[in-house]
């Protein structure tokens, strides 16, 4: 099969590109970084399937940072037929550079002259006709983004792909090896072909940055929209998770119950007692988590990120930390797992792992959702926000903490440049997209990890038989007796402590379990567990809950993005210490104060 | 040597001499750093924070001690 390889630097629409041409949902986002390994798909072009990849996006040829050997290893092990050389036309006065370098390489290019959008809108014109003939390589215009230009391009690619031949790896790794001075051919080929106006007019950027990056008022205003973000999604999204609740137990009593009413004693208690009570408590908070990730996505696309980074970075300094890292630990709010990858966009080791020691302690969409369930129990409506905000600034504290210790055994020099890229705005299919992406991930992980973490707790709660389903005689008993004296002082019960255990596996199935250990679908259980728990029980769950590890898959990427499996268990090891550390000292000094 | 810290928000330069190191001169080039071209101060963060520069079409931030490595022409105002 012929194979075309996507090639550009960071941040310029490859995977934008590549969603339009395969059909895929690669994450896109307006931050150089967001694509950190290879994508692959095959499309059908011409006559013949075709393997395209996706490739990070790369400086130069020279790239030590671990995204772009990513890209270096690629080229040097894997037969390619096409390179598509993907540039922002608004910024070739510097990434034609990339275009020269990879022309030297002698492959098969094609090099596609993305965000005409934006071209049009700054007054930057291309003459793709001269400049084709000054490279010698077919020029095509077009936005991804929009699809203006892709036709042609499409066609332009399975012309090449029909006279291109296969460039071996072997070459490869000879032409990688030489550099050659190519400025001069650059201002050739800018002179001839492009103009960029003196000052690119792209004033909505420039007015919106003086806010933005106010001096004053620009860190207030970053904390106003995550807090303003935050509250929507509470307000818009707790509804809409008691609907789908109450739909879903609906279901059980009009449908379930009766059809399976006939079923063996035992069959009836898995299916319905465990994996649907399990799940579908687990599923209502799909919508919260879909819509967590709409506001995600626009505030990745908008190009507001690298701001965040400008405006942290010198508090993050302080920490041995960079801006970047900041961004990784916002990201992480989502999931944890793509923020550990992102970093690899950072050179300096040390710097790295410190990143990836702090970004678990990011309250991502999984643990949102056990919080936003027991804090819609246990407190008002009015105070329910208030106490979800005050985890998120539990999650930034312990992350600085982490840092502060830890800053002098991983202490790095790592220079920090970073582009600021002009504000964006997503298209609705690019939101769209991304909804669905994350219900994909979520019946993943539900098929995976949930599933079998609820029908496990559903045994471990109802076996031995003959004895009172979850009580202290059951096996789940027995485990919550035996962790009783290290969790007793931090005010938290058998029946939670069972929940917490599969909770290390994913953070969904918390609350499944909670469910399966209570034998109460959601509605139900959340007025239970107001009787069985008081607040600072609960508080004191909910930081454990939110520090002691992320879940198996984040472990899991740590030992691999590290290399390293002592980083992953010294990772582990310390985050839960520091959340038996944390929830005793406020769940003594509550009770200690009288609460 | 005047180097990059020495400017105000919104004076501009010319680059003169970049000194750093070769992985950071490469990421630079590539960013748009190339002697003889003019940069202009858009901003700096509070706290000793980054400066916002902007070098052609590319708007970038960087921290000060890499902006002492770019040694600048101030341009008659």
């Amino acid at each position: 099969m012929k194979r075309i390889a996507l090639l550009g630097m960071p941040n310029t629409g490859k995977s934008t590109f590549f969603n339009r041409i395969t059909g895929a949902s690669a994450r896109v986002g307006n931050w150089p970084g967001v694509t950190v390994d290879l994508m692959g798909a095959k499309v059908l072009i011409g006559a013949e399937m075709v393997e395209i990849v996706d490739l990070p996006g790369i400086y130069d040829m020279h790239g030590f940072s671990d995204d772009e050997q990513v890209v270096r290893h690629f080229l040097e092990n894997n037969a390619v037929d096409l390179v598509l050389i993907i540039l922002n036309s608004c910024q070739l006065d510097r990434q034609l550079s990339l275009a020269l370098q990879l022309k030297q390489l002698n492959l098969p290019n094609l090099l596609l002259l993305n965000m005409a959008d934006e071209a049009k809108r700054f007054g930057v014109t291309v003459d793709a006709n001269k400049m084709a003939a000054k490279l010698d390589m077919p020029v095509l215009m077009l936005s991804a983004k929009y699809g203006e230009g892709y036709k042609q391009a499409f066609d332009q690619i399975s012309q090449a792909l029909r006279h291109s031949r296969t460039v071996q790896p072997e070459r490869m790794r000879e032409v990688l090896s030489a550099d050659v001075e190519i400025e001069h051919a650059m201002e050739q080929v800018l002179k001839e072909s492009v103009q960029i106006p003196p000052q690119l007019s792209d004033n909505l950027t420039a007015r919106l940055d003086r806010i933005m990056l106010h001096p004053w008022l620009g860190l207030p205003i970053f904390f106003g929209v995550m807090y303003l973000l935050f509250q929507a999604i509470f307000l818009l999204g707790a509804p809409l998770q008691a609907g789908v609740a109450w739909t879903l137990d609906g279901l059980r009593h009009m449908a379930l119950e009766p059809v399976l009413a006939y079923a063996p004693e035992m069959l009836r208690g898995v299916l319905l007692d465990g994996i649907y009570t399990g799940v579908s408590t687990v599923a209502a908070f799909v919508p919260i988590i879909i819509l967590f990730f709409l506001f995600m996505a626009v505030v990745e696309d908008t190009g507001y990120l690298s701001r965040a980074a400008f405006l942290m970075d010198a508090l993050m300094a302080r920490m041995g930390l960079d801006g970047r890292s900041f961004v990784m630990m916002l990201m992480g709010f989502g999931c944890n797992v793509p923020a550990l990858m992102g970093t690899r966009v950072m050179r300096s080791r040390a710097l790295r792992l410190l990143t990836m020691l702090v970004i678990p302690l990011s309250l991502c969409s999984a643990r949102l959702q056990v919080f936003i369930f027991i804090t819609a129990a246990l407190f008002s409506p009015k105070a329910a926000p208030l106490v979800l905000f005050s985890l998120y600034l539990f999650s930034f504290g312990t992350a600085f903490l982490t840092a502060m210790l830890f800053k002098r055994k991983y202490a790095s020099q790592e220079p920090f440049v970073l582009e600021l890229p002009p504000y964006r705005f997503p298209t609705l299919r690019q939101i769209a997209l991304r909804g669905w992406h994350e219900v994909r991930h979520f019946l993943n992980r539900a098929s995976k990890f949930i599933i079998a973490g609820v029908v496990l707790v559903w045994f471990l709660t109802h076996f031995p038989t003959g004895v009172a389903p979850a009580s202290a005689q059951t096996w789940a008993g027995a485990i919550g007796q035996f962790m009783a004296p290290v969790l007793d002082p931090l005010g938290i019960n058998t029946q939670l402590a069972i929940a917490l255990i599969f909770g290390f596996v994913a953070k969904e199935i918390v609350i499944g379990s909670l469910a399966v250990i209570y034998g109460l679908e959601s509605t139900a259980l959340t007025q239970h567990l107001a009787h069985q728990i008081d607040w600072v029980q609960a508080y004191s769950f909910m930081l454990f809950t939110l520090v002691y590890t992320p879940c198996l898959s984040t472990i899991a990427t740590l030992r691999s993005e590290s290399g390293k499996l002592g980083f992953a268990a010294f990772a582990v090891s310390w985050s839960l210490g520091l959340a038996w550390l944390l929830s005793f000292i406020f769940y003594q000094s509550a009770r200690a104060l009288g609460f | 040597m005047t180097t990059l810290t020495g400017l105000k928000p919104g004076q501009s330069a010319t680059i003169r001499a970049i000194h750093s190191e070769q992985a950071l001169h490469h990421r630079l080039a590539a960013l748009g750093f190339r002697v003889g071209k003019s940069i202009e101060l858009v901003r700096t963060a509070r706290f000793a924070g980054p400066l916002h520069v902007r070098v052609g079409s590319t708007d970038i931030m960087l921290r000060r001690s890499e902006a002492r490595q770019i040694e600048i022409t101030p341009q008659a105002a």
